[in-house]
């Protein structure tokens, strides 16, 4: 660890991707700051993750036009 | 509307998710028709308290989990081992020192567009194109919404292995949706 630089973007892209299923550890947190600080590619990819986090959340919800409103349910509930 | 009609209305609804999530239309049209019977007879059951289609999905998660225990046992152990080589990282483009090829695309601020039709068939599609064992564990996650132990334990598999095939799903996903939405909003 140490140098929190040390990071590639292949490695930080991954750990982006990790951060969608697992809370990352503090030094990978800290690893994938650190980059994001210098890099002005690996910023853009993670803005790509993100839209894909919140259409995935239109998505869950969507249901065909018909289908009545469209209005997103709350939480799921426990039946 | 009378209560079995407005269930009878998200029929569809139920069967794009349990279609998508099964890969098996016969089991699919089973888990939904399940679903509808047991709504329609317990009416009471759906005390209003949320919406009667987030209250169906809630019971169809559980019929989905169910056709996926009691069918899919044999199917895992050989679809976990196909590919394992395969690094999806590398569809992205990185040059040997790990630093990316060319910058990724600006994805621009698609809010006002993702909620059109035609981006949920693209997702559809792309979701339906992940390898079987993938895609039903990213549906797991994404849909049905469970942590990632409850997928381990209906499908008892480890927690790396469920990390290592979420992850793959993911990058396959933004792969197709780049190539099919977000790339082509861009040219």
């Amino acid at each position: 660890m140490g140098n929190i630089f040390i990071r590639s973007c292949k490695e930080v892209s991954s750990l982006v991707i990790t951060r969608e299923d697992r809370a990352l550890s503090v030094v990978e947190q800290l690893q994938l700051r650190g980059h994001m600080f210098i890099c002005k590619a690996c910023p853009i990819f993670e803005r790509q993750i993100l839209t894909m986090r919140h259409a995935m959340q239109q998505w869950r919800h969507y249901s065909e036009p018909p289908a009545g409103p469209s209005k997103p349910p709350q939480d799921p509930p426990a039946p | 509307m009378s209560f079995e009609n407005e269930v009878a209305a998200l029929r569809n609804y139920l069967l794009r998710f349990a279609r998508l999530q099964l890969r098996n239309d016969a089991w699919a049209e089973d888990a939904v028709s399940e679903t509808m019977l047991a709504a329609i007879a317990k009416p009471q059951a759906f005390a209003g308290q949320s919406q009667l289609k987030t209250w169906l999905v809630g019971i169809l998660k559980h019929k989905v989990v169910d056709a996926l225990r009691s069918n899919l046992r044999e199917v895992n152990a050989s679809d976990l081992g196909a590919d394992r080589e395969s690094d999806e990282l590398d569809a992205i483009g990185f040059k040997t020192d790990g630093h990316f090829h060319e910058r990724p695309a600006d994805w621009g601020n698609p809010d006002q567009d993702l909620s059109q039709r035609q981006f949920m068939a693209v997702m559809d599609a792309c979701v339906a194109k992940l390898p079987p064992v993938q895609g039903r564990l990213f549906l797991m996650r994404e849909w049905l919404e469970l942590d990632a132990e409850e997928v381990c334990k209906e499908l008892e598999i480890t927690a790396t292995n469920l990390y290592v095939q979420l992850h793959r799903a993911r990058l396959r996903l933004r792969e197709c949706l780049e190539l099919n939405w977000f790339g082509i909003q861009k040219a």
